[in-house]
């Protein structure tokens, strides 16, 4: 009885789990798109005919909770070692939307320099990531 | 009172003028209950935790106000070369730590 309700929510889990990672990774493809333009760089280069009218501080997060499958996945490729592709796309996911919504604050700037990530554990399987920034706004 | 925040370590275009060392800025904040349960649910089904995201926008907001607080005491404008950190200190409570150096420009 224990087993088959495990086996239940390990199917439920894996079917809500994969449709809300695909709509995400469609969401994010679609922002990252609409923001090629903008320069986003992990230096402070900024270039030297560049005047610079102003600077400020931006920063995104976000907090993401894989779902049982995964944490299933997880545990059963830590026994015997090697990549967990699993988590490698949550990781992504939520790297790649804290940093969208950094730049989506500095929607207005002409880049973002000196872009920093910072990554933490908050209990199991849930990550949390916050990206901050320099945007830079130059003399028109 | 305005202070320029950033991450570089420079106020680009304005010189510095005064140093006035490191000032730091931290605040611990936990969820309460109905969030913790619902995270637990996200946690069967996966998704984002909004309520946990929310949590730590406000205390990067309040650790970086405690930060430029203390800058303006010390009597800079701008502070650089900024930094966060976070760290859980418990199950349920999370640490945001901001710190950087506090400088005066032009």
């Amino acid at each position: 009885m224990d087993l088959l309700f495990l086996i239940i929510l390990l199917i439920v889990a894996y079917i809500t789990g994969s449709i809300i990672e695909k709509r995400h990774f469609k969401s994010i493809m679609e922002r990252e798109a609409r923001l090629l333009e903008q320069p986003f760089v992990s230096d402070s280069f900024i270039g030297p005919d560049d005047k610079v009218e102003n600077v400020r501080l931006v920063m995104g997060s976000c907090v993401i909770a894989a779902d049982r499958f995964k944490v299933f996945l997880g545990g059963l490729r830590s026994i015997f070692g090697g990549t967990i592709t699993a988590y490698e796309s949550l990781t992504d996911r939520a790297r790649r939307e804290a940093i969208l919504r950094m730049r989506q604050k500095a929607s207005r700037a002409d880049m973002v320099v000196h872009t920093r990530i910072q990554f933490s554990e908050v209990g199991k399987a849930k990550v949390e990531v916050i990206a901050y920034g320099t945007a830079v706004y130059l003399e028109k | 009172m305005k202070i320029i925040l950033t991450t570089l370590e420079i106020v680009p275009n304005k010189a510095i003028i005064e140093h006035y060392g490191i000032v730091t800025g931290s605040t611990v904040r936990s969820k309460h209950v109905g969030r913790d349960l619902m995270a637990s649910f996200k946690n069967i089904f996966g998704g984002e935790l909004k309520g946990y995201t929310e949590l730590l926008d406000e205390s990067r907001r309040e650790a970086i106000k405690r930060m430029m607080q203390q800058a303006h005491g010390k009597g800079g404008n701008a502070v650089i070369n900024i930094r966060l950190a976070t760290s859980s200190v418990s199950a349920g409570a999370s640490e945001v730590f901001a710190y950087g150096t506090a400088v005066k420009v032009e």
